[in-house]
């Protein structure tokens, strides 16, 4: 990963799940606890500590210029640390970044939230998937400023909602990853195509995660997991893959 | 990623006021930001335009349709007006990509996106595009670059969206602070290398490209873009075509036919588009206009139809078929190419 280098240090965040971590630790019950230990102290070891942040006007839409004389509608940042409040999984955040920090930095880095995988960092795999007012978006090719004023969903927002719920658990059933570094981002892709189309067919499951690589090959799985949390396999459905 | 000035701005004017000491307009940022993790481009100051609501949306009138600049991909591709009036245009911006890049990537960043030849695009390569002296890929890799009309730089015109735009004869609105607006049409937006090897369009530093404008088709105007890909997601075109017919009932009054990754330039193929006019649409011409096209007269430089480079003759093979399926496509007597992008 080439993204900007931030003011964390990286042996105090929780590591990263990787290819040893099991699908039970990855999606199930146990996650949202290691995730929030995580978030607490991941917020502990950011620039942004609270001390930091007194007196300082979080950047939210309707926070004022930070500096030097500008006409209306024109509000300048940077070029070093800002702070920037966003809403994340129905949470308010305040972070201190450098305007260049992507979202999936921001998260990884800033908040320690480790679900939302980074591989390509270019746009070319959809692995950094997340949900900006519940439209699929690469968070790798998205500055984490440009999600002010806009509802966050990352996969571990997505535990405590039922849809998301729902497609997890059935990712599990059809054991639909191996090494798991697609799987967040399959994920999210899937569960937003439910809110968008709710009975949708084979083809449409395709054509949603077209730009969803995924190196193992676990496709037809996956295929087959989002069409049983649509209600709309047979969930007894072989896999010939 | 270097450090750079954010100058986030919500009006026209407040951005317009911002484009000087050599500040770069970011939209979605989806090239923008590649070429900066690249370090081929290191902006100090970023004028973001995202968040603009007023150039945002899709306007019919009867003179035709105004799309805003930052439109997204994803917002066109699933319009209903624009799918049936305009199909070249939604089959094009929903073939770009990948479907979360379409939902980010504005109208206005995929016209104005830089090459994507990969010399280009490495800080490693100091090519002519560059203000350098060489081409490295002349004699490095060059199966995606082009096969027609390229001069002394082969890199392809990247813009999906070009293509369809170029067959809908549409323009674009360039607006500046000091000039205020001026319309220039889609055939003059892009600079030939040769012309000038460092322009890549006409657009200059203080204006900021506000609107799409395509006038009203003729009656009986059928249309269909097919993308050609290594695979059928993710990539930039290999080969591609646009069509748009004006028929009537089978006969063909008129035709556009219009090639993205053939060349520097997005190009007509006048010699395939003559070879319709004036003729019903049939599995035959349709192929002959294929071939033809590939003969093409140079509209750019002096080099006579297509001349491949030592990776990408399979180019050649591929347009006419891209040519041919898609006009029967537009013409309603072919189905969607299930091996084109999709
Ligand atoms: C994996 C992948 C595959 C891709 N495949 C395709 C494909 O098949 N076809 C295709 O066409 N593209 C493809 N792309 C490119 C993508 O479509 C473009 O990067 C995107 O459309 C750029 O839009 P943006 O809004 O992000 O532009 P930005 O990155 O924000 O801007 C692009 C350039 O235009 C300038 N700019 C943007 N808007 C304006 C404006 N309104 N006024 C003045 N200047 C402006 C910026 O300064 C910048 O130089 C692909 C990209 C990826 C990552
Ligand atoms: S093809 Fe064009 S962009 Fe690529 S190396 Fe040659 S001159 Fe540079
Ligand atoms: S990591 Fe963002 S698209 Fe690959
Ligand atoms: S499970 Fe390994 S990349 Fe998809």
């Amino acid at each position: 990963m080439s993204g900007p280098k931030l003011p964390h240090d990286s042996s105090d965040l929780p590591q990263d799940s990787g290819v040893a971590q099991t699908a039970e630790n990855k999606l199930g019950k146990g996650t949202t606890g290691i995730t929030r230990r995580g978030f607490l102290k991941g917020a502990g070891v950011t620039a942004a500590g609270t001390a930091l942040l007194e007196g300082a006007r979080a950047f939210g839409r309707e926070a004022a210029a930070t500096r030097g004389e500008h006409p209306e509608g024109v509000r300048e940042f940077g070029p070093g640390p800002v702070a920037v409040t966003l809403q994340v999984n129905g949470k308010e955040r305040v972070i201190h970044i450098e305007p260049r920090t992507t979202l999936a930095d921001a998260l990884r880095l800033e908040m320690a939230m480790t679900g939302t995988k980074v591989v390509c960092d270019r746009g070319a795999c959809s692995a950094c998937t997340l949900l900006m007012d519940d439209i699929p978006i690469n968070s790798c090719m998205t500055l984490a400023i440009d999600a002010v004023g806009h509802q966050v969903t990352t996969i571990e927002g997505l535990t405590e909602s039922s849809e998301g719920h729902s497609m997890q658990a059935a990712f599990l059933k059809h054991d639909a990853m191996q090494c798991g570094f697609c799987t967040p981002g399959m994920v999210m892709t899937c569960s937003a195509l439910l809110k968008k189309n709710p009975k949708p067919t084979e083809d449409d499951v395709r054509l949603a995660t077209a730009g969803n690589l995924c190196r193992c090959g676990t496709y037809p799985r996956i295929f087959a997991a989002t069409l049983e949390a649509a209600g709309v396999s047979d969930s007894e459905s072989t896999h010939n893959a | 990623m270097n450090q750079f000035v954010l100058v986030d701005c919500t009006t026209v004017d407040g951005a317009l006021s911002q484009l000087k000491d050599g500040s770069v307009v970011k939209a979605a940022g989806v090239d923008l930001l590649d070429r900066m993790k690249n370090g081929t481009t290191t902006p100090s100051r970023l004028v973001n335009i995202r968040n603009i609501s007023a150039l945002r949306g899709i306007h019919p009138s009867p003179e035709g349709v105004t799309i805003g600049a930052l439109t997204t991909l994803t917002e066109i591709s699933e319009h209903p007006l624009l799918q049936s009036h305009y199909t070249i245009l939604t089959d094009a911006c929903g073939t770009v990509a990948t479907p979360h890049i379409r939902n980010m990537a504005t109208l206005g960043g995929n016209l104005l996106q830089e090459l994507q030849c990969w010399y280009f695009r490495s800080e490693e390569y100091e090519c002519l595009r560059k203000g350098k002296e060489i081409c490295f890929a002349f004699s490095g890799l060059n199966q995606y670059h082009a096969i027609m009309d390229y001069g002394t730089c082969p890199s392809v015109a990247p813009s999906t969206s070009a293509v369809a735009l170029l067959g809908l004869n549409a323009s674009v609105e360039l607006t500046s602070a000091k000039r205020g607006k001026r319309m220039v049409a889609i055939k003059d937006l892009y600079v030939h290398p040769d012309a000038n090897p460092t322009k890549f369009t006409v657009l200059e530093p203080d204006e900021l490209l506000t609107a799409v404008m395509i006038p009203q088709p003729a009656k009986g105007t059928r249309s269909a873009y097919q993308k050609y890909g290594e695979k059928q997601s993710n990539d930039w075109a290999i080969a591609d075509a646009g069509v748009v017919l004006e028929m009537d009932g089978n006969v063909c009054r008129k035709a556009a036919i219009v090639m993205g990754s053939a060349s520097p330039v997005v190009r007509h193929a006048p010699e395939a588009e003559a070879m319709l006019a004036g003729k019903p649409i049939t599995e035959e011409i349709a192929r002959a206009a294929g071939k033809a096209a590939m003969q093409g007269a140079p509209l750019q430089t002096a080099m006579q139809g297509a001349q491949p480079l030592s990776m990408n003759a399979y180019k050649v093979q591929m347009f006419p078929i891209a040519i041919y399926r898609t006009i029967l496509l537009a013409a309603g007597q072919m189905g969607r190419d299930p091996s084109a992008a999709s």
